[in-house]
């Protein structure tokens, strides 16, 4: 992968090891990540993908090793504090807020932006007009970009499902990042809804210029769209690569299948 | 639909102020009538208001941020009992002799920072307990909440200088129903502008999901830490305008039980539905006036209806009795 050798990368983790009591979860992963970049990451059950995601997002701590985000520590920072730094998630179960509208559920992504506090919001002055028009603007702008807009008033709850996975997309973007994490976004999508799923991140990609990491079991959408792959078997990296060579890693073969199928 | 459309439809973010006028003036009104209404009423009036501040700020925790507290009699408690030191011990010093009779702002002025003071010892109160409990949820949280209040209950109950077990006695009749709905009138209006705001949004997000709200960058904490300070304010002057109406306050009034009739209240006009809230708050005030007709012993019974409430409505309207318009629609 040719990235830049003088700009540090968007992420940055070093020989992060995590342990619960006697169970190592990850041990000294290090990887890389820089600026418009796809990457995915791949691994059996139970590899550690989700603890990694948990592990970048902030839910847990390594217990060694250091992460660095735009060449600054983010160990020890709470989860709200990371997602300022630039760092979207979705989750492998859909979070959204279910008794929130579409429109407020991207809304309440945009409170990292806000300049108004509570002060604002009971006096109701111009400025706190001007801000909360300029939101909605902006919130309704990103919901036509990506076809929700007709969803708008209804709640997110009622959404199909494809769209429900997109809106979570959406929130995601709407606290502007640098780097976002999709944590299998297309579990129980049928082929179709993989199809537009593998149109949409692209599509994210490009236009917000971002990067993106992507846990996924769907070998399809991961070697359809990634540039890079990360592949994590008990905790341990154990091969990295463009979507050829992992397809012919013996290593990942022997973790997916068997030794015998390596052979 | 077309998006201008939809654009200009989210106006209705920015009603309030002229609303907030409008009841002022109604409050005016009903202060200048207040005289001539019989007292018995004026009294339930003056119940139904202090009910209607006390479910209105207890829904902005339970309801809208969706964590169960089940203190919310002890901020009222420690509300009165500030409030009433002030114009007690306080008062007596700083007023001329003769005020009562001649200087009304004076006494009116007396009782506004006697109710702030109220407000902000519970405040306070509200704080120091919620910084170190709210990490607890569900179930833990209201076991440490139900706990607070009978702390302060004993607190009370064992300080000499605010009358021990026996309370305060003498408090001077300063509540009307101007004050009361005044500040029912202020609760609403700063719940409810607060709850319509993209910053107050988070409060519905933090009840909805904290891992997902969170990870959108919210600081969940410290929302929930405003929503029980912010309730537990008004809690406290809802308290002082009660010690200033019944004139004699005393720790028993201010237990657990007390805090679950306002429970019950919010459970009963929905959870997060103000309106839904002060609806009930007005049923429920009256419903032990009218049972008081056929039953000599209602104040008994009370409970009894309440718990029968309860199960029907969980078993028929989970979402609360005056939930009747559906906040979003679905597709």
């Amino acid at each position: 992968m040719p990235t830049a050798a003088t700009t540090p990368p968007l992420l940055r983790l070093a020989g992060c090891t995590i342990r619960f009591g006697g169970l190592t979860a990850l041990s000294d992963v290090t990887a890389q990540i820089g600026e418009l970049d796809l990457v995915g990451l791949i691994g059996p059950n139970g590899a550690g993908k989700t603890t990694l995601f948990n592990l970048i997002t902030g839910v847990y701590q390594p217990t060694a090793g250091a992460i660095e985000f735009c060449g600054h520590s983010i160990v020890g920072k709470k989860p709200y504090q990371i997602t300022g730094c630039g760092i979207a998630r979705t989750f492998q179960n859909i979070r959204l807020f279910p008794s929130l509208s579409v429109f407020d559920n991207v809304r309440v992504a945009f409170h990292l932006h806000l300049f108004q506090g509570i002060g604002h919001a009971v006096w109701r002055g111009p400025a706190f007009a001007r801000e909360e028009k300029e939101i909605a603007g902006q919130v309704m702008e990103i919901l036509e970009i990506f076809q929700l807009d007709k969803f708008a008033d209804a709640s997110a709850k009622s959404l199909p499902y494809g769209d429900q996975r997109r809106l979570e997309i959406v929130r995601a973007l709407a606290t502007r990042p640098k780097l976002l994490l999709l944590d299998e976004p297309a579990a129980g999508m049928n082929p179709t809804e993989k199809v537009d799923l593998m149109r949409l991140i692209k599509f994210v990609e490009e236009k917000y210029k971002i990067s993106v990491l992507l846990v996924e079991h769907d070998m399809q959408v991961v070697m359809g769209i990634c540039r890079r792959i990360m592949v994590l078997d008990y905790g341990m990296k154990i091969a990295e690569g463009t979507p050829e060579e992992i397809r012919t890693d013996p290593k990942v073969i022997a973790a997916y299948l068997g030794q015998e199928a390596a052979k | 639909m077309n998006p201008t459309d939809n654009r200009r439809k989210r106006g209705r973010d920015f009603w309030p102020k002229r609303i907030l006028l409008m009841a002022f003036v109604l409050v005016g009104v009903l202060g200048y009538f207040s005289d001539k209404i019989n007292p018995y009423y004026a009294d339930v009036l003056t119940t139904m208001g202090i009910n209607i501040i006390m479910a209105v700020s207890l829904n902005l925790v339970n309801g809208y941020t969706g964590q169960f507290s089940l203190g919310h009699a002890g901020f009222m408690g420690a509300g009165a009992y500030a409030s009433a030191a002030v114009t007690l011990f306080i008062g007596p010093k700083i007023l001329p002799p003769d005020t009562a009779a001649h200087y009304a702002w004076a006494t009116n002025a007396l009782f506004a920072g006697a109710l702030l003071v109220g407000g902000f010892v519970a405040a306070l109160a509200g704080l120091l307990v919620g910084a170190p409990s709210l990490r607890l949820k569900g179930d833990y949280l209201a076991i440490v909440t139900l706990g607070f209040g009978e702390i302060i209950r004993v607190i009370f109950q064992n300080i000499p200088a605010l009358g021990g077990g026996l309370g305060l006695n003498g408090i001077p009749p300063y509540t009307s129903l101007a004050w009361v709905y005044g500040t029912a009138v202020v609760c609403i209006y700063i719940v409810l502008t607060m709850v319509h705001s993209t910053y107050g949004r988070g409060f519905l997000a933090v009840h909805d999901d904290e891992v997902a709200a969170e990870a959108m960058g919210l600081n969940t904490t410290r929302y929930k830490i405003v929503a029980f300070v912010v309730g537990a304010f008004f809690a406290g002057i809802a308290g002082g305008l009660y010690g200033h109406d019944t004139l004699s306050i005393d720790p028993k009034g201010f237990g657990f039980m007390h805090s679950i009739d306002f429970v019950v209240i919010v459970i009963l006009g929905g959870m997060g539905n103000t309106p839904g809230v002060i609806a009930a708050a007005i049923v429920l005030t009256l419903l032990p006036e009218f049972l008081r007709k056929w039953l000599s012993n209602a104040e008994e019974y009370r409970m009894v209806v309440y718990s029968f409430l309860l199960i029907v409505l969980m078993l028929t309207r989970p979402q609360g009795l005056f939930a009747w318009r559906r906040k979003i629609k679905s597709v």
